[in-house]
Protein backbone atom coordinates (compact mmCIF):
# COMPACT_ATOMS: atom_id res chain seq x y z
CA UNK A 1 0.00 0.00 0.00
CA UNK A 2 3.02 2.23 -0.63
CA UNK A 3 2.92 3.00 -3.78
CA UNK A 4 1.60 6.25 -4.72
CA UNK A 5 -1.12 6.45 -7.50
CA UNK A 6 -1.92 10.20 -7.58
CA UNK A 7 -0.98 13.99 -6.15
CA UNK A 8 -3.69 13.24 -3.19
CA UNK A 9 -2.98 14.57 -0.10
CA UNK A 10 -4.93 12.67 1.33
CA UNK A 11 -3.59 10.20 -0.51
CA UNK A 12 0.12 10.91 0.94
CA UNK A 13 -1.23 11.05 4.05
CA UNK A 14 -2.26 7.41 4.23
CA UNK A 15 -0.13 6.03 2.85
CA UNK A 16 3.06 7.85 5.16
CA UNK A 17 1.32 6.14 7.76
CA UNK A 18 -0.56 8.98 9.69
CA UNK A 19 -4.24 8.41 11.13
CA UNK A 20 -5.92 10.69 8.25
CA UNK A 21 -8.94 13.33 9.36
CA UNK A 22 -11.76 14.25 6.57
CA UNK A 23 -14.55 16.27 7.31
CA UNK A 24 -17.25 17.15 4.82
CA UNK A 25 -19.37 20.18 4.36
CA UNK A 26 -22.76 20.64 2.39
CA UNK A 27 -23.20 22.93 0.31
CA UNK A 28 -25.94 25.67 0.43
CA UNK A 29 -29.23 25.76 -0.83
CA UNK A 30 -28.12 28.58 -3.21
CA UNK A 31 -25.25 30.70 -5.45
CA UNK A 32 -23.57 32.45 -1.78
CA UNK A 33 -20.37 30.59 -1.94
CA UNK A 34 -19.56 32.37 0.82
CA UNK A 35 -21.41 29.52 3.25
CA UNK A 36 -19.32 26.92 1.77
CA UNK A 37 -15.77 29.32 2.24
CA UNK A 38 -16.89 30.31 5.58
CA UNK A 39 -17.39 26.75 6.68
CA UNK A 40 -14.45 25.50 5.31
CA UNK A 41 -12.38 28.06 6.92
CA UNK A 42 -13.08 26.93 10.08
CA UNK A 43 -11.32 23.64 9.57
CA UNK A 44 -8.96 24.24 7.51
CA UNK A 45 -6.21 23.29 9.83
CA UNK A 46 -7.79 21.02 11.32
CA UNK A 47 -8.46 18.05 8.48
CA UNK A 48 -6.58 16.87 5.40
CA UNK A 49 -9.11 16.84 3.22
CA UNK A 50 -12.66 18.26 3.00
CA UNK A 51 -16.04 16.16 1.53
CA UNK A 52 -18.54 18.12 -0.24
CA UNK A 53 -21.82 16.68 -1.14
CA UNK A 54 -23.49 16.24 -4.10
CA UNK A 55 -27.25 17.16 -3.46
CA UNK A 56 -27.14 14.80 -0.26
CA UNK A 57 -30.59 13.67 0.78
CA UNK A 58 -31.70 14.51 -2.82
CA UNK A 59 -32.37 18.26 -1.71
CA UNK A 60 -31.15 19.93 -4.51
CA UNK A 61 -28.05 22.36 -3.80
CA UNK A 62 -24.92 24.28 -4.88
CA UNK A 63 -23.29 21.73 -6.93
CA UNK A 64 -20.52 19.51 -5.45
CA UNK A 65 -18.41 20.38 -8.26
CA UNK A 66 -18.34 23.85 -8.00
CA UNK A 67 -18.16 24.12 -3.95
CA UNK A 68 -14.68 21.52 -4.41
CA UNK A 69 -13.68 24.35 -6.82
CA UNK A 70 -14.19 26.73 -4.40
CA UNK A 71 -12.49 24.87 -1.95
CA UNK A 72 -9.74 24.19 -4.20
CA UNK A 73 -9.16 27.89 -4.75
CA UNK A 74 -8.67 28.31 -0.94
CA UNK A 75 -5.66 26.21 -1.30
CA UNK A 76 -7.40 23.14 0.55
CA UNK A 77 -8.03 19.69 -0.42
CA UNK A 78 -11.30 18.24 -1.63
CA UNK A 79 -12.80 15.21 -1.92
CA UNK A 80 -15.26 15.58 -4.80
CA UNK A 81 -18.25 13.54 -3.48
CA UNK A 82 -20.21 11.80 -6.47
CA UNK A 83 -23.44 10.25 -7.12
CA UNK A 84 -25.00 8.23 -9.36
CA UNK A 85 -28.36 8.94 -9.21
CA UNK A 86 -28.54 12.14 -11.50
CA UNK A 87 -26.13 11.77 -13.84
CA UNK A 88 -25.55 9.46 -16.54
CA UNK A 89 -22.26 7.60 -17.93
CA UNK A 90 -22.06 11.09 -20.35
CA UNK A 91 -22.61 13.62 -17.34
CA UNK A 92 -20.63 11.43 -15.15
CA UNK A 93 -17.10 11.24 -17.34
CA UNK A 94 -17.56 15.26 -18.06
CA UNK A 95 -17.79 15.37 -14.58
CA UNK A 96 -14.68 14.00 -13.62
CA UNK A 97 -12.94 15.48 -16.07
CA UNK A 98 -14.30 19.09 -15.16
CA UNK A 99 -12.52 18.05 -11.69
CA UNK A 100 -10.03 17.16 -13.32
CA UNK A 101 -9.56 20.14 -14.68
CA UNK A 102 -8.67 22.17 -11.81
CA UNK A 103 -6.71 19.57 -10.00
CA UNK A 104 -9.57 18.08 -7.75
CA UNK A 105 -7.54 14.26 -6.33
CA UNK A 106 -9.96 12.94 -5.09
CA UNK A 107 -13.34 11.46 -5.45
CA UNK A 108 -16.14 9.44 -3.75
CA UNK A 109 -18.55 7.37 -5.21
CA UNK A 110 -21.61 6.82 -4.02
CA UNK A 111 -25.36 5.92 -5.65
CA UNK A 112 -27.07 8.18 -3.92
CA UNK A 113 -30.28 8.62 -1.54
CA UNK A 114 -33.46 7.93 -3.42
CA UNK A 115 -34.84 10.84 -4.69
CA UNK A 116 -38.28 10.63 -3.03
CA UNK A 117 -36.60 11.89 0.09
CA UNK A 118 -35.73 15.49 -0.81
CA UNK A 119 -37.25 18.39 -2.78
CA UNK A 120 -38.19 16.71 -6.08
CA UNK A 121 -39.91 13.57 -5.39
CA UNK A 122 -41.92 13.51 -8.45
CA UNK A 123 -38.37 13.53 -10.30
CA UNK A 124 -36.67 10.93 -12.58
CA UNK A 125 -33.50 9.10 -11.04
CA UNK A 126 -30.69 7.96 -13.35
CA UNK A 127 -28.66 5.49 -12.09
CA UNK A 128 -27.01 4.39 -15.23
CA UNK A 129 -23.62 3.29 -12.92
CA UNK A 130 -24.24 2.23 -9.41
CA UNK A 131 -21.58 3.11 -7.04
CA UNK A 132 -19.73 -0.28 -7.62
CA UNK A 133 -19.36 0.79 -11.47
CA UNK A 134 -18.37 4.32 -10.90
CA UNK A 135 -15.50 3.33 -8.64
CA UNK A 136 -14.59 1.18 -11.67
CA UNK A 137 -15.56 4.31 -14.52
CA UNK A 138 -12.89 6.01 -12.46
CA UNK A 139 -10.16 3.55 -12.16
CA UNK A 140 -10.51 3.22 -15.75
CA UNK A 141 -10.09 6.76 -16.85
CA UNK A 142 -7.07 7.20 -14.43
CA UNK A 143 -5.30 3.94 -14.94
CA UNK A 144 -6.55 3.22 -18.40
CA UNK A 145 -6.32 7.00 -19.13
CA UNK A 146 -9.85 5.83 -21.79
CA UNK A 147 -13.19 6.77 -22.00
CA UNK A 148 -15.65 4.07 -20.78
CA UNK A 149 -16.30 4.20 -25.05
CA UNK A 150 -12.85 3.53 -25.37
CA UNK A 151 -11.19 5.98 -26.71
CA UNK A 152 -8.17 7.84 -25.33
CA UNK A 153 -8.27 10.60 -22.65
CA UNK A 154 -6.35 13.74 -23.37
CA UNK A 155 -4.87 14.24 -19.25
CA UNK A 156 -6.51 11.95 -17.33
CA UNK A 157 -7.94 12.49 -14.00
CA UNK A 158 -5.57 11.86 -11.11
CA UNK A 159 -7.88 10.95 -8.52
CA UNK A 160 -7.70 8.80 -5.08
CA UNK A 161 -10.50 6.45 -5.42
CA UNK A 162 -13.01 6.23 -2.36
CA UNK A 163 -16.32 4.75 -1.45
CA UNK A 164 -18.50 4.68 1.42
CA UNK A 165 -19.28 1.29 3.55
CA UNK A 166 -21.96 1.06 6.14
CA UNK A 167 -21.19 -1.98 8.51
CA UNK A 168 -24.68 -1.09 10.26
CA UNK A 169 -26.96 -1.63 7.34
CA UNK A 170 -28.59 -4.74 6.36
CA UNK A 171 -27.93 -7.73 5.53
CA UNK A 172 -24.86 -7.73 8.34
CA UNK A 173 -23.47 -10.96 6.77
CA UNK A 174 -22.73 -9.15 3.63
CA UNK A 175 -21.23 -6.06 4.57
CA UNK A 176 -17.32 -7.75 4.64
CA UNK A 177 -18.59 -9.51 1.22
CA UNK A 178 -19.44 -5.66 0.07
CA UNK A 179 -16.38 -5.05 1.00
CA UNK A 180 -14.76 -7.11 -0.79
CA UNK A 181 -16.47 -6.23 -3.94
CA UNK A 182 -16.27 -2.68 -4.10
CA UNK A 183 -12.04 -3.50 -3.40
CA UNK A 184 -12.24 -6.12 -6.16
CA UNK A 185 -13.83 -2.71 -8.51
CA UNK A 186 -11.09 -0.83 -7.34
CA UNK A 187 -11.59 1.35 -4.35
CA UNK A 188 -8.71 2.68 -2.35
CA UNK A 189 -10.43 4.52 0.72
CA UNK A 190 -13.39 4.20 2.72
CA UNK A 191 -15.27 6.40 4.71
CA UNK A 192 -17.85 4.25 6.71
CA UNK A 193 -21.28 5.48 7.80
CA UNK A 194 -21.50 7.26 11.22
CA UNK A 195 -20.38 4.71 14.26
CA UNK A 196 -22.30 5.03 17.06
CA UNK A 197 -22.56 1.16 17.42
CA UNK A 198 -19.31 0.72 18.18
CA UNK A 199 -19.26 -2.62 19.04
CA UNK A 200 -20.88 -3.62 15.65
CA UNK A 201 -18.06 -1.62 13.99
CA UNK A 202 -15.58 -3.66 15.66
CA UNK A 203 -16.68 -6.72 14.94
CA UNK A 204 -16.78 -5.79 10.72
CA UNK A 205 -13.38 -4.35 11.12
CA UNK A 206 -12.24 -7.44 12.48
CA UNK A 207 -14.05 -10.00 9.88
CA UNK A 208 -12.83 -7.44 7.17
CA UNK A 209 -9.28 -7.66 9.26
CA UNK A 210 -9.68 -11.20 8.80
CA UNK A 211 -10.12 -11.51 5.29
CA UNK A 212 -6.74 -9.22 4.78
CA UNK A 213 -9.36 -6.35 3.11
CA UNK A 214 -7.50 -3.45 5.73
CA UNK A 215 -4.32 -4.66 4.24
CA UNK A 216 -5.66 -3.34 0.57
CA UNK A 217 -7.61 -0.04 1.48
CA UNK A 218 -7.69 2.69 4.06
CA UNK A 219 -10.78 2.56 6.48
CA UNK A 220 -11.78 5.88 7.85
CA UNK A 221 -14.37 6.05 10.82
CA UNK A 222 -17.47 7.78 10.29
CA UNK A 223 -18.76 10.06 13.16
CA UNK A 224 -20.90 12.54 13.68
CA UNK A 225 -21.79 14.20 17.53
CA UNK A 226 -24.73 14.66 18.38
CA UNK A 227 -25.61 18.33 19.08
CA UNK A 228 -29.02 17.09 21.49
CA UNK A 229 -31.03 14.47 22.42
CA UNK A 230 -33.70 15.21 19.97
CA UNK A 231 -30.61 14.58 16.91
CA UNK A 232 -30.06 11.34 18.66
CA UNK A 233 -33.24 9.73 18.57
CA UNK A 234 -33.96 11.53 14.84
CA UNK A 235 -30.42 9.35 13.97
CA UNK A 236 -31.80 6.85 15.27
CA UNK A 237 -35.52 6.71 14.70
CA UNK A 238 -35.68 8.12 11.31
CA UNK A 239 -32.41 7.84 9.24
CA UNK A 240 -32.33 4.92 6.91
CA UNK A 241 -29.17 2.60 7.70
CA UNK A 242 -28.21 4.11 11.22
CA UNK A 243 -27.78 2.39 14.48
CA UNK A 244 -27.84 4.36 17.13
CA UNK A 245 -27.82 2.23 20.44
CA UNK A 246 -30.39 2.60 23.16
CA UNK A 247 -28.04 3.41 25.79
CA UNK A 248 -26.21 6.46 23.88
CA UNK A 249 -29.90 8.25 23.17
CA UNK A 250 -30.23 7.66 27.30
CA UNK A 251 -26.93 9.25 28.15
CA UNK A 252 -28.03 12.40 26.14
CA UNK A 253 -31.29 12.22 28.11
CA UNK A 254 -29.64 11.64 31.29
CA UNK A 255 -27.63 15.82 30.77
CA UNK A 256 -29.48 18.93 30.76
CA UNK A 257 -30.78 20.59 27.49
CA UNK A 258 -27.59 22.91 28.07
CA UNK A 259 -25.01 20.34 28.24
CA UNK A 260 -26.18 18.16 25.49
CA UNK A 261 -23.67 19.30 23.04
CA UNK A 262 -20.74 19.18 25.38
CA UNK A 263 -22.25 14.96 26.07
CA UNK A 264 -22.33 14.95 22.20
CA UNK A 265 -18.88 15.79 21.71
CA UNK A 266 -17.92 14.01 24.69
CA UNK A 267 -19.68 10.81 22.64
CA UNK A 268 -17.89 11.56 19.60
CA UNK A 269 -14.22 12.43 21.42
CA UNK A 270 -14.34 9.24 23.05
CA UNK A 271 -15.59 6.78 19.87
CA UNK A 272 -12.50 8.08 18.23
CA UNK A 273 -10.37 7.42 20.72
CA UNK A 274 -11.31 3.98 21.02
CA UNK A 275 -11.25 2.79 17.66
CA UNK A 276 -7.52 4.74 17.05
CA UNK A 277 -6.39 1.73 18.91
CA UNK A 278 -8.22 -0.70 16.44
CA UNK A 279 -5.63 -2.26 13.88
CA UNK A 280 -7.64 -1.37 10.03
CA UNK A 281 -8.74 1.93 10.94
CA UNK A 282 -6.49 4.30 9.37
CA UNK A 283 -8.27 7.75 10.09
CA UNK A 284 -11.54 9.49 10.66
CA UNK A 285 -14.13 11.50 9.03
CA UNK A 286 -15.94 14.07 11.24
CA UNK A 287 -19.20 14.73 9.63
CA UNK A 288 -20.37 17.67 11.88
CA UNK A 289 -23.54 18.37 10.97
CA UNK A 290 -24.33 22.27 10.42
CA UNK A 291 -21.84 22.54 13.63
CA UNK A 292 -18.58 22.56 11.53
CA UNK A 293 -17.18 24.99 13.71
CA UNK A 294 -16.79 22.15 16.56
CA UNK A 295 -14.30 19.88 14.33
CA UNK A 296 -11.19 21.60 15.27
CA UNK A 297 -12.33 20.83 18.73
CA UNK A 298 -13.33 17.42 18.45
CA UNK A 299 -9.60 16.89 16.26
CA UNK A 300 -7.73 18.65 19.43
CA UNK A 301 -9.25 16.64 22.24
CA UNK A 302 -8.94 13.46 20.21
CA UNK A 303 -5.51 14.07 19.98
CA UNK A 304 -5.02 14.23 15.94
CA UNK A 305 -3.56 17.48 16.07
CA UNK A 306 -1.28 19.52 14.62
CA UNK A 307 -2.40 17.66 11.41
CA UNK A 308 0.73 16.14 9.15
CA UNK A 309 2.33 18.22 6.52
CA UNK A 310 3.55 15.94 3.68
CA UNK A 311 3.94 18.58 0.79
CA UNK B 1 -49.39 -9.62 -16.79
CA UNK B 2 -49.56 -5.51 -17.74
CA UNK B 3 -50.86 -4.47 -14.52
CA UNK B 4 -53.46 -1.54 -14.93
CA UNK B 5 -55.61 0.37 -12.43
CA UNK B 6 -58.88 2.14 -13.21
CA UNK B 7 -58.50 5.84 -13.77
CA UNK B 8 -60.83 8.14 -11.41
CA UNK B 9 -64.00 8.61 -12.87
CA UNK B 10 -63.71 12.20 -13.13
CA UNK B 11 -61.16 12.29 -14.81
CA UNK B 12 -62.93 10.11 -17.44
CA UNK B 13 -65.74 12.41 -17.37
CA UNK B 14 -63.61 15.40 -18.10
CA UNK B 15 -61.89 13.14 -20.90
CA UNK B 16 -65.29 12.14 -22.66
CA UNK B 17 -66.65 15.84 -22.30
CA UNK B 18 -68.86 16.77 -25.89
CA UNK B 19 -68.89 13.25 -27.19
CA UNK B 20 -72.66 11.64 -27.05
CA UNK B 21 -72.35 8.44 -27.93
CA UNK B 22 -69.29 6.42 -26.33
CA UNK B 23 -68.69 2.63 -26.89
CA UNK B 24 -66.84 1.24 -23.69
CA UNK B 25 -64.23 -1.67 -24.55
CA UNK B 26 -62.53 -3.64 -22.38
CA UNK B 27 -60.28 -6.53 -22.60
CA UNK B 28 -60.19 -10.03 -21.63
CA UNK B 29 -56.54 -10.34 -21.31
CA UNK B 30 -54.49 -8.75 -18.59
CA UNK B 31 -56.60 -6.06 -16.94
CA UNK B 32 -59.18 -8.63 -16.93
CA UNK B 33 -57.19 -10.34 -14.26
CA UNK B 34 -55.65 -7.50 -12.63
CA UNK B 35 -59.80 -6.34 -12.71
CA UNK B 36 -59.16 -3.03 -14.14
CA UNK B 37 -60.69 -3.49 -17.75
CA UNK B 38 -62.43 -6.71 -17.98
CA UNK B 39 -66.34 -7.35 -19.27
CA UNK B 40 -67.21 -7.11 -15.62
CA UNK B 41 -65.33 -3.46 -15.08
CA UNK B 42 -66.58 -2.15 -18.33
CA UNK B 43 -70.45 -3.05 -17.37
CA UNK B 44 -69.97 -1.40 -14.08
CA UNK B 45 -68.23 1.49 -15.26
CA UNK B 46 -71.08 2.05 -18.03
CA UNK B 47 -73.57 2.20 -14.98
CA UNK B 48 -71.63 4.87 -12.94
CA UNK B 49 -71.42 7.06 -16.56
CA UNK B 50 -74.90 6.22 -17.73
CA UNK B 51 -76.24 7.47 -13.90
CA UNK B 52 -73.57 10.62 -14.44
CA UNK B 53 -75.32 11.77 -17.54
CA UNK B 54 -78.60 11.08 -16.31
CA UNK B 55 -78.43 13.51 -13.35
CA UNK B 56 -76.68 15.45 -15.39
CA UNK B 57 -79.64 15.77 -17.57
CA UNK B 58 -77.43 14.82 -20.70
CA UNK B 59 -78.27 12.12 -23.20
CA UNK B 60 -75.30 10.49 -23.74
CA UNK B 61 -75.53 7.12 -25.15
CA UNK B 62 -72.70 4.69 -23.45
CA UNK B 63 -72.46 1.27 -24.72
CA UNK B 64 -70.45 -1.96 -24.12
CA UNK B 65 -68.21 -4.26 -25.65
CA UNK B 66 -64.98 -6.76 -24.51
CA UNK B 67 -62.70 -7.87 -27.11
CA UNK B 68 -60.44 -10.65 -26.45
CA UNK B 69 -57.42 -8.96 -27.21
CA UNK B 70 -56.50 -5.11 -27.74
CA UNK B 71 -53.13 -6.03 -28.92
CA UNK B 72 -54.05 -8.02 -32.22
CA UNK B 73 -55.24 -6.86 -35.52
CA UNK B 74 -57.34 -9.62 -35.43
CA UNK B 75 -59.80 -8.87 -32.60
CA UNK B 76 -59.60 -5.17 -33.29
CA UNK B 77 -60.72 -5.87 -36.51
CA UNK B 78 -64.17 -6.84 -34.69
CA UNK B 79 -65.33 -3.34 -34.36
CA UNK B 80 -64.35 -2.20 -37.66
CA UNK B 81 -68.21 -2.38 -39.30
CA UNK B 82 -69.20 -0.28 -36.10
CA UNK B 83 -66.97 2.15 -35.17
CA UNK B 84 -68.14 4.83 -37.00
CA UNK B 85 -71.17 4.80 -34.35
CA UNK B 86 -69.45 6.36 -31.79
CA UNK B 87 -68.65 9.65 -31.05
CA UNK B 88 -65.44 8.34 -29.31
CA UNK B 89 -64.34 4.85 -27.54
CA UNK B 90 -63.05 4.95 -24.39
CA UNK B 91 -60.82 1.48 -23.95
CA UNK B 92 -60.19 0.18 -20.40
CA UNK B 93 -56.98 -2.22 -22.46
CA UNK B 94 -53.46 -1.31 -20.89
CA UNK B 95 -51.77 1.69 -23.00
CA UNK B 96 -50.54 -1.02 -25.81
CA UNK B 97 -54.42 -1.55 -26.84
CA UNK B 98 -55.10 2.08 -26.51
CA UNK B 99 -52.67 3.18 -28.93
CA UNK B 100 -53.33 0.04 -31.30
CA UNK B 101 -57.10 1.08 -31.65
CA UNK B 102 -55.88 4.88 -32.13
CA UNK B 103 -53.71 3.18 -35.06
CA UNK B 104 -56.39 1.60 -36.75
CA UNK B 105 -59.15 3.53 -36.19
CA UNK B 106 -57.79 6.98 -37.73
CA UNK B 107 -61.41 8.73 -37.30
CA UNK B 108 -62.24 8.04 -33.63
CA UNK B 109 -61.09 9.48 -30.77
CA UNK B 110 -59.61 6.97 -28.58
CA UNK B 111 -59.38 7.44 -25.21
CA UNK B 112 -57.82 5.62 -21.79
CA UNK B 113 -59.77 4.48 -19.17
CA UNK B 114 -57.15 2.86 -17.04
CA UNK B 115 -53.89 4.02 -15.82
CA UNK B 116 -51.26 1.34 -17.37
CA UNK B 117 -48.74 0.61 -14.24
CA UNK B 118 -46.24 -2.17 -14.82
CA UNK B 119 -45.42 -5.98 -15.50
CA UNK B 120 -46.47 -7.61 -12.70
CA UNK B 121 -47.96 -10.39 -10.08
CA UNK B 122 -51.14 -11.04 -8.31
CA UNK B 123 -49.62 -11.63 -5.34
CA UNK B 124 -53.29 -12.16 -3.44
CA UNK B 125 -56.59 -10.98 -5.34
CA UNK B 126 -56.73 -7.23 -4.84
CA UNK B 127 -52.83 -7.09 -5.09
CA UNK B 128 -50.43 -6.96 -7.55
CA UNK B 129 -46.53 -6.30 -7.34
CA UNK B 130 -43.97 -4.88 -10.05
CA UNK B 131 -41.83 -7.71 -11.50
CA UNK B 132 -40.24 -6.66 -14.89
CA UNK B 133 -39.45 -3.86 -16.36
CA UNK B 134 -38.90 -5.05 -19.84
CA UNK B 135 -35.25 -4.16 -19.85
CA UNK B 136 -34.18 -6.39 -22.85
CA UNK B 137 -31.29 -7.92 -21.60
CA UNK B 138 -32.22 -10.38 -18.77
CA UNK B 139 -29.64 -10.58 -15.73
CA UNK B 140 -32.12 -12.93 -13.51
CA UNK B 141 -29.32 -15.67 -13.99
CA UNK B 142 -27.02 -13.82 -12.07
CA UNK B 143 -28.97 -12.23 -8.84
CA UNK B 144 -30.75 -16.04 -7.81
CA UNK B 145 -34.03 -15.46 -10.38
CA UNK B 146 -34.89 -11.61 -8.88
CA UNK B 147 -34.47 -9.01 -10.86
CA UNK B 148 -32.87 -5.37 -9.38
CA UNK B 149 -33.68 -3.47 -12.31
CA UNK B 150 -37.27 -3.45 -11.56
CA UNK B 151 -37.69 -4.01 -7.43
CA UNK B 152 -34.62 -2.29 -6.33
CA UNK B 153 -35.81 1.73 -6.25
CA UNK B 154 -32.02 2.35 -6.94
CA UNK B 155 -31.50 -0.20 -10.22
CA UNK B 156 -28.63 -1.30 -8.02
CA UNK B 157 -27.10 -3.97 -10.09
CA UNK B 158 -24.21 -4.55 -6.82
CA UNK B 159 -26.64 -3.72 -3.74
CA UNK B 160 -27.89 -3.44 -1.42
CA UNK B 161 -27.13 0.59 -0.84
CA UNK B 162 -27.00 1.45 2.91
CA UNK B 163 -30.43 2.60 3.23
CA UNK B 164 -31.47 -1.57 3.28
CA UNK B 165 -32.69 -2.03 7.04
CA UNK B 166 -34.95 -5.14 7.88
CA UNK B 167 -35.06 -6.20 4.85
CA UNK B 168 -36.59 -3.03 3.82
CA UNK B 169 -35.88 -0.37 1.25
CA UNK B 170 -35.09 2.83 2.27
CA UNK B 171 -37.94 4.38 0.41
CA UNK B 172 -40.82 2.85 2.37
CA UNK B 173 -41.12 0.18 4.97
CA UNK B 174 -43.77 -1.33 2.84
CA UNK B 175 -41.38 -2.02 0.34
CA UNK B 176 -39.17 -5.80 0.24
CA UNK B 177 -35.14 -4.34 -0.35
CA UNK B 178 -35.05 -6.66 -3.53
CA UNK B 179 -30.94 -7.31 -2.67
CA UNK B 180 -32.12 -8.99 0.65
CA UNK B 181 -34.13 -10.75 -1.04
CA UNK B 182 -31.80 -11.87 -3.65
CA UNK B 183 -29.09 -12.39 -0.85
CA UNK B 184 -31.73 -15.24 0.89
CA UNK B 185 -31.87 -16.95 -2.16
CA UNK B 186 -28.43 -17.33 -2.54
CA UNK B 187 -28.16 -18.69 1.04
CA UNK B 188 -30.66 -20.99 0.51
CA UNK B 189 -29.28 -22.11 -2.84
CA UNK B 190 -25.38 -22.39 -1.47
CA UNK B 191 -24.49 -19.48 -3.67
CA UNK B 192 -23.55 -16.96 -1.70
CA UNK B 193 -20.37 -16.31 -3.48
CA UNK B 194 -21.77 -15.63 -6.16
CA UNK B 195 -22.71 -12.63 -4.45
CA UNK B 196 -18.74 -11.30 -5.20
CA UNK B 197 -19.22 -11.56 -9.18
CA UNK B 198 -19.18 -7.95 -9.85
CA UNK B 199 -21.94 -7.37 -12.41
CA UNK B 200 -20.65 -5.16 -15.22
CA UNK B 201 -22.04 -1.91 -16.42
CA UNK B 202 -25.04 -2.58 -17.95
CA UNK B 203 -26.20 -1.83 -21.67
CA UNK B 204 -29.13 0.24 -21.41
CA UNK B 205 -29.71 0.48 -25.08
CA UNK B 206 -32.28 -2.47 -25.18
CA UNK B 207 -34.13 -0.53 -22.60
CA UNK B 208 -36.17 2.88 -22.88
CA UNK B 209 -33.16 4.17 -23.13
CA UNK B 210 -32.48 3.35 -26.99
CA UNK B 211 -35.90 4.41 -28.08
CA UNK B 212 -38.67 2.44 -29.13
CA UNK B 213 -38.35 -1.18 -29.15
CA UNK B 214 -38.66 -3.75 -31.74
CA UNK B 215 -38.54 -7.45 -32.42
CA UNK B 216 -38.59 -9.37 -35.65
CA UNK B 217 -38.34 -12.61 -36.17
CA UNK B 218 -38.08 -13.60 -40.20
CA UNK B 219 -38.78 -17.41 -39.36
CA UNK B 220 -42.14 -16.91 -38.36
CA UNK B 221 -43.44 -13.98 -40.58
CA UNK B 222 -45.88 -14.26 -43.02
Amino acid sequence: MNEEKTPSKLEKILRAGHLAVTSECGPPRGSEAGHITKKAEMIRNHVDAVNITDNQTSVTRLCSLAACIHLKMMGLEPVLQMVTRDRNRIAIQSDILGAASFDIFNILCLSGDHQSFGDNPKGQNVFDLDSMQLIQTVRHMRDEGKFLGGDSIERPPRMFVGAAANPFADPFEIRVPRLAKKIAAGVEFIQTQCIYNVEKFELWLKLARERGLTEKIFILAGVTPFKSVGMAKYMKNRVPGMDVPDELVKRMSGVAKEKQPEEGLQICVETIQRLKEQKGVRGFHIMAIEWEEKVPEIVERSGLYPRPNVN
Amino acid sequence: MIVAKQKPIEEIIETLKGYNKILILGCNECVTVCEAGGKKEVAVLASALRMYFMNQGQEVKIEEATLERQCDHEYLEEIRKTVDQYDAVLSLACGVGVQFLAEKYMHTPILPGVDTCFMGVTEERGVWSERCQGCGQCILAWTAGICPVSRCAKRLLNGPCGGSSKGKCEINKEVPCAWQIIIDRLNELGRMEDYERLIPIKDWSTERAGGPRKVVREDVRS
